[in-house]
């Protein structure tokens, strides 16, 4: 009898995960597509070791710059090293960068944003900083970044966060601001409420929901910078076989061999664009007020 | 009007202050000596010295920095140490292409983006929407090189129309000016597109929903009048502000687009800078572009008066 009861708990759990999904599939369609491929992208760039054909290293001169077909799926390099094992690896790279700056710039944003916004002497001075910091290309301030220390992932990593940090602490402030008037804030404050619990309890929370919208936007943004670091020549080592990296190389024979450029490419936009479709779906399905606005 | 325009003109001040110090401290803040770095892995102990002295690195901080911004204010931005000649020179040499770039990359998206953004909010919701705004989501995704080089290889490689990479000065030729640009303006122009067609389109939906709105479709004024006299002319501060704030990403893209297309411009120059450690140069480009980006943006804020008669200082 308690199997059975077991049995058919699990069966309608099962079926309400089923139209809770049904239900989402109606709503933020573009949001379950752009999960469904970043979870395959993540899949496929996790298991690289066992997936991939061949050693994402290994030259073979003799099969220099073939063109995809049926034992290279996405074709060789120059150096006969093969393309599609080349690629997940590379996926590998982005997303450790991806999730690093997300992660960093969030958290250091987050302390940041919430002193600015409960202290009104740090805010003047932290908020010109940040105006200062805004005003520099991030790009361009990531690329000076570079260039001060030996290039390797983890200079990349704290090369892209930098320019990240302002947009996050210019967000907490923003919501740490409009919460402080909130009455429920007052109450507690007037209840004697210590600081750090009246910052966990009421203020943390409500940064919350923004913050992991902008923190997929920020792991967008980073995976492409760290592309585009890489292309220039001043990202990640040249040795790792990162998408900017292997499109760099690839560009040198973009009139004899484009799937060099292609293929990569399309997995790096499709990464990026995945994660944006998921921002955008969270950001709808978190912001209540576009819930109920005529659409 | 005269005071507002003063007090905002000198908030400008704390803001390049800060990429001053960010920009003196990058150097000074990384690990490990900065002579050394600038000098290279193949230098010897002189040569260290030497970058030491020139650069004025042996000096108490607060005296370099001073003695810095004293220069950088009578216009003297230093010297490249890799080619011995004044970095505004050479900022100065590499300004065409860039600005060319710019300029066109921010007409072509005004000139599309516009348009799309309000259609999208016209018919918001109906599939003409969505097809415009999955364009805006995948122009904002797609890497830049991959529609660089996927234009080159359409238009450049295939059907033989445009010059693959490369810049012509306007003086030289206009027409290969022209033809030089067309490529590298569309690549950067989606991104840019992508930007302005969405914010937009949020506001246009805002504005859509207002009462004067309604009056004026009540009054029998033609859908177009309503669009654009009424509505879009009601967008144009939020869509002025995203074109000003979104000139960061826009300079970040020049210098990716610049080394796709293989231009002479300040993003090739920065570059080259990085790769020689020739920091006297990389200090004065973002000295000069974090200034020119404050400039735009207070001029944009100077300007939202004579777009919205509601804003008066």
């Amino acid at each position: 009898m308690t199997q059975s009861l077991q049995q058919g708990l699990s069966h309608s759990g099962l079926s309400a995960t089923r139209a809770g999904l049904r239900r989402l599939w109606r709503r933020y369609p573009l949001s379950l597509i752009g999960g469904f491929v970043l979870i395959s992208l993540t899949v496929l760039s996790v298991l690289a070791p066992w997936l991939a054909p061949f050693d994402p290293f290994e030259m073979n001169v003799v099969d220099r710059l073939r063109e995809p077909g049926e034992e290279y799926f996405f074709g060789t390099d120059a150096y006969g090293r093969d393309l599609f094992s080349r690629t997940l690896y590379g996926g590998r790279i982005s997303l450790l960068i991806g999730l690093s700056v997300a992660g960093l710039s969030t958290l250091i944003g987050l302390l940041i944003g919430i002193l600015a916004g409960y202290s009104r002497s740090a805010d003047a001075v932290l908020m010109r900083i940040m105006d200062g910091l805004m005003a520099i290309p991030g790009i361009l301030l990531a690329i000076a970044l570079m260039s001060l220390a030996r290039p390797g992932i983890g200079v990349v990593v704290v090369a892209i966060t930098i320019p990240e940090i302002p947009r996050v602490v210019r967000l907490v402030r923003a919501v740490v601001l409009s919460v402080r008037e909130q009455v429920y804030i007052q109450a507690a404050i007037a209840t004697g409420t210590r600081l750090p619990r009246l910052m966990l309890k009421h203020i943390l929370p409500n940064t919350l929901a923004p913050l992991i919208v902008q923190a997929t936007y920020i792991a967008a943004s980073a995976v492409l910078i760290e592309s585009y670091l890489s292309f220039l020549g001043v990202g990640t080592p040249p040795e790792v076989p990162s998408w900017g990296n292997i499109i760099a190389e690839g560009r040198l024979y973009v009139q004899i061999a484009p799937w060099n450029i292609v293929c990569p490419s399309v997995f790096l936009a499709l990464m990026v664009l995945s994660i944006n479709m998921l921002g955008d779906g969270l950001r709808d399905m978190l912001d209540p007020r576009l819930q109920t606005r005529v659409r | 009007m005269l005071a507002y325009v003063i007090k905002r003109i000198l908030s400008t001040l704390p803001v390049l202050g800060v990429v001053a110090i960010v920009v003196f401290l990058l150097l000074r803040l990384s690990p490990g000596d900065p002579a050394a770095i600038i000098a290279g892995d193949n230098a010897s102990a002189n040569d260290i010295l030497q970058i030491r002295e020139q650069l004025g690195l042996d000096r108490p901080y607060l005296e370099q920095f001073f003695g810095w911004i004293g220069q950088l204010i009578t216009g003297d931005f230093g010297y490249s140490i890799y080619l011995k000649r004044p970095v505004l020179q050479l900022i100065g040499e590499r300004v065409e292409p860039t600005l060319a770039l710019s300029l066109s990359t921010m007409a072509f998206a005004i000139v599309l983006a516009v348009p799309l953004g309000v259609l999208a909010a016209w018919r918001a919701g109906t599939w003409i929407d969505q097809t415009i705004m999955a364009f805006a989501v995948m122009a904002f995704s797609v890497p830049v090189f991959l529609i660089g080089y996927g234009l080159v290889i359409q238009f450049s490689l295939t059907l033989n129309w445009l010059p693959v990479q490369g810049f012509v000065s306007i003086h030289k030729s206009v027409g290969d000016f022209i033809r030089h640009l067309v490529l590298p303006t569309m690549t950067l122009g989606l991104v840019y597109t992508a930007l302005l067609a969405r914010i937009t389109r949020a506001t246009m939906l805002e504005i859509l929903n207002e009462d004067y709105i309604r009056t004026a479709r009540a009054k029998g004024l033609t859908e177009s009048r309503v669009l654009v006299l009424h509505a879009l002319k009601n967008a144009s501060v939020p869509i002025i502000t995203t074109i000003g704030t979104g000139l960061a990403l826009l300079i970040g893209g020049v210098v990716v687009t610049e080394s796709v297309f293989a231009i002479p411009g300040i993003g090739r120059l920065t570059i080259e800078a990085v790769l020689q450690r020739d920091y006297p140069v990389i200090q004065g480009v973002i000295l000069v572009i974090a200034s020119v980006y404050v400039v735009v943006n207070l001029l944009i804020d100077l300007s939202y008066s004579l777009f919205d008669p509601r804003i008066r200082f």
